[in-house]
This record gives structure tokens, sequence and C-alpha cells, in this order.
């Protein structure tokens, strides 16, 4: 990296000469070597996904979760440091009851995602500061329907059909980009989503992990919640079958 | 020792009357109001409105949307409720958005928050209750509607010594604001009465007393 030694790369007050922000992008760096989340956004509602990798057997399945629910119908799934992922979350959390003391109705998702926004960004302007080591995928049914938005150690986010961060992400992009999103129905969408993180995952040859499912749609009511038990092994199940039969 | 006195007005307020009025129609709503209230031509909490008008514009450029009806009302609400002890404000919201089409609120002393076909207020708005109860219906147009409010605030001014004057209405659909005005000598009128005390008293029939003298021996 030529960013090392130069001096350049030691706060995130200080541009390098060719104007950029070195912690910033070492803050992606935290994201990239994080396991894989997805988000999917469809005809009738969101799925978020997670390949949590777990680096202790000792751990006690469903411990560290990375998916948050933010408000009554939005979640939110980050890749990169845990305890940052909590710190967004929490904030977040705090926006959303913001929004609906303020103005007596739940926030839309474009709201809350403007104002991480500003908060992520927050953390790229002082010396005193590390920026977040993390991507948040932000997902939630809306007045306005399904709403998918990621957010970027940098403080900028974009609107997406689908969204990938983490170690995996090229290939579940890739992955993504195959499937009709805006003609599928939130149920065919939870079988997707595991089925693309097994595949990011063996690709990797990574350690154990554990996958984390949650969505917003009609068969949740609208709320933000983990996949049914019944559905979410049906989609495990598949995933696995669909891995294997790729392997033949 | 110094009591507080319930009855008494606040430190500083003012005694205000009027007659407000808002109704919900198929496609817009009609608001309306007298022109007086008795401490003159201007509104004591008009700050409120300034307050919530500023809220209003910061939402709809964070936003990039304009605020619906009903956000417009939560934040008259929340001033409303959390000033109490300070503010005698009835306020009536009412507009057109695209989420729910036209729609009234009515925020009534405490600072509640009630969603209605139609709102009344000011102190003029009390003696005609009945009069809406009877008279609204539902499915109304326009017109109908407009002359509901009209008739409703002309009976509110002749009865409440602290209303009067001449009506303003608004009628808000989804792409238009159109202001209505009735001066105040082509004000709807209905039953005036008569004034019975003046009325010429029918002539007395002549009271003679047949009084006859007792007999006396």
């Amino acid at each position: 990296m030529t960013s090392i030694g130069t001096g350049y790369d030691l706060s995130a007050s200080t541009y390098s000469p060719d104007g950029r922000i070195f912690q910033v992008e070492y803050a992606n760096k935290a994201v990239e070597n994080s396991g894989t989340a997805i988000g999917l956004k469809v005809k009738d509602g969101v799925v978020l996904a997670v390949e949590k990798l777990v680096h202790s057997k000792l751990l006690v399945p469903g411990a560290n979760r990375r998916i948050q629910t933010v408000d009554r119908h939005i979640g939110l799934a980050t890749a990169g440091l845990p305890a940052d992922g909590r710190t967004v979350a929490s904030r977040a959390r705090d926006e959303a009851a913001n929004h609906r003391d303020v103005y007596r109705s739940p926030p839309t998702l474009k709201t809350i995602a403007d104002r991480l926004g500003h908060f992520v960004q927050m953390y790229t302007l002082y010396s005193s500061v590390r920026p977040f080591g993390i991507s948040t995928i932000l997902g939630a049914v809306d007045k306005d329907g399904p709403a998918l938005y990621v957010i970027e150690p940098s403080g900028v986010f974009f609107g997406y059909h689908g969204a990938a961060v983490g170690k995996g992400r090229q290939l579940a992009k890739t992955e993504l980009e195959k499937l009709k999103l805006s003609e599928l129905t939130a149920r065919e969408a939870v079988m997707e989503a595991a089925r693309i993180i097994y595949l990011v995952h063996e690709d990797a040859k990574e350690k154990e992990f554990e996958l984390e499912m949650s969505w917003i749609g009609p068969e949740s009511n609208g709320q933000h919640v983990a996949v049914p038990k019944d559905l979410f092994d049906a989609a495990e199940a598949s995933a696995r079958e669909a891995l294997v039969s790729e392997l033949e | 020792m110094e009591r507080i006195d319930y009855q008494q007005l606040k430190a500083g307020e003012v005694n205000l009357g009027t007659s407000i009025m808002a109704v919900q129609f198929s496609n817009g709503v009609v608001i309306g109001a007298d022109s007086r209230t008795t401490t003159g031509s201007y509104i004591a909490n008009r700050a409120v409105a300034d307050a919530v008008h500023y809220n209003l514009q910061l939402y709809t450029q964070s936003a990039g949307a304009p605020p619906t009806v009903h956000t417009a009302a939560s934040l008259f609400q929340k001033i409303c409720y959390e000033n109490k002890d300070a503010l005698s404000a009835g306020i009536i919201v009412a507009g057109w958005d695209k989420e729910v089409g036209p729609s009234v609120y009515n925020i009534p002393l405490g600072g509640g928050l009630f969603r209605q076909p139609w709102a009344i207020g000011g102190s003029g708005s009390t003696y005609v209750y009945g009069y809406c109860d009877a008279t609204y219906q539902e499915g109304w147009g326009r017109d109908e509607t407009v002359n509901f409010v009209k008739n409703t605030l002309a009976l509110a001014m002749s009865r409440d010594g602290s209303s009067g004057g001449v009506i303003r209405m608004c009628v808000i659909t989804e792409g238009s604001v159109e202001r209505l005005f009735v001066p105040g000598n082509e004000l709807p009128k209905f039953w005036q009465g008569t004034e019975v005390l003046s009325a010429p008293k029918e002539k007395a029939a002549a009271f003679e007393p047949q009084v006859v003298p007792m007999a006396v021996e």
C-alpha cells in the first residue's frame, strides 16, 4: 500500500495529497474481512441474510447477532466490526424513535438512511475518532413499499434492489444480478438468500458459519422478524442441496 | 397566601373569541373562519403556527416530499400538548395529501389529536354543535360543503358575541387552494326572532271589581 509510511493515513482529519482519506479506506478493509451480508428487495418485501463466521465451537448458537431490528418495520444487517454494528443500530433506533415522537408516524427507510448516513459521516472528520468499520444494509417495508439501502464507512448511502457487503460480496452480487428481484415474493427470496450465502461461503472455504435470516413482508405482517423456523430450515436444506448438485 | 385561581385567565392571556371550522368532502376540504377575535385582529398564538410552518418546511427539504396533513397536525399537537400550561389554543388542521386524500384533524385545548370528518372550534362553535350534528352528511361535494361551512359560521357568528364580521373560507383540493369571501352584509340569514319585550302590549281589559258593599244593619 502506497499510503503506508507517508503519514497521511494516521488520522481521519487529514487528506492525502491526492485527496483521499486513508482511514476511511482502511475501514472498508475491515468490512471486506467480514462474513458476507446480503439484502434482497423484492416484489412484496425485503429479506436480509448474513453469513456469520463462528470463530469458536464454544459459542452459543444465535449469539452475536448481526441482524438487528431498528423499528417494527425496519431491519439492519452489518458486515465489519460487530461492536460498531451495535453502535450504529442503537443510533438507528434512536433516530426512528425520534421520528415517531416528532411526527407521530413510522419513519420511511430513506429518512433513517439519511440520518444514519450523517451520523457515520461525522466519524470521518475528526482526528479524535475512528470511522466505523462496517457497511450497513438497511431494509424495510414503509409507506412507499419495500426499500433497501447500504451505508458505507464514508457515510455515503445508495438505494439498491439487491445488496451484498463483506468478504463474498463479488460472487453474491453476480448471483443477485441473475435473479429477477422485482418479480420474486419474499418467500422465494428467502430461498435464494440462503442459497447465495451458502454458495459464497463454500467458495471462500471458510471455517464454520451460522446462517442468519430475517424478513419484512406480507407473511410477517409488515414487521421485521427472523424468518420462521420451518421456512428457515427448508431454505437451509435446499441451499445445501443446491451446493451438492453444483459440485456434481 | 397567594392562591391559584383556575377560573381566572392565565397571566398575560387574552380572551379570544372566534368561530372556526373545517369539513372534508369527496376530493378536498373546506376550512373557514370569521374575522373577529375579541382582542382585535391578531391571534395571540400565531407563534405556534409560525413554529409549525418552519418545521414543515424543514420536513419538506429533508424528506424531499411535502408532509402529510397528519404530519402537520402532529407537529401542532406536540407543541399544544407539551405546552398545555402556557397555551390556550384550539387548533384545526385540514388539507389534502397523497396518502389519504382529504382529512381534518382537531386539536382541542389539552393537546389531543383527533381525526374527524368535520370539526368546529372557538367560542362560537358551542352554539352550533347541534346544527352540525343535524345537518352534516357524508358524500357531499364541494358546493354543499361550502354552504355547510358558510351557514354554520353565520349561525355561530349571530349567537356568539365574540364572533362576527365576515367569513373567509378556503377550498383545498389536490391541485388548488381556492379562497372564498363572504362580506358581513351578505351572510346567510336565519330566524332572527322578534323582540318580545318591546312588542306593543295588548291593552288589558279594564278590571272592575264587582264589590258589593257589605250590608250594614
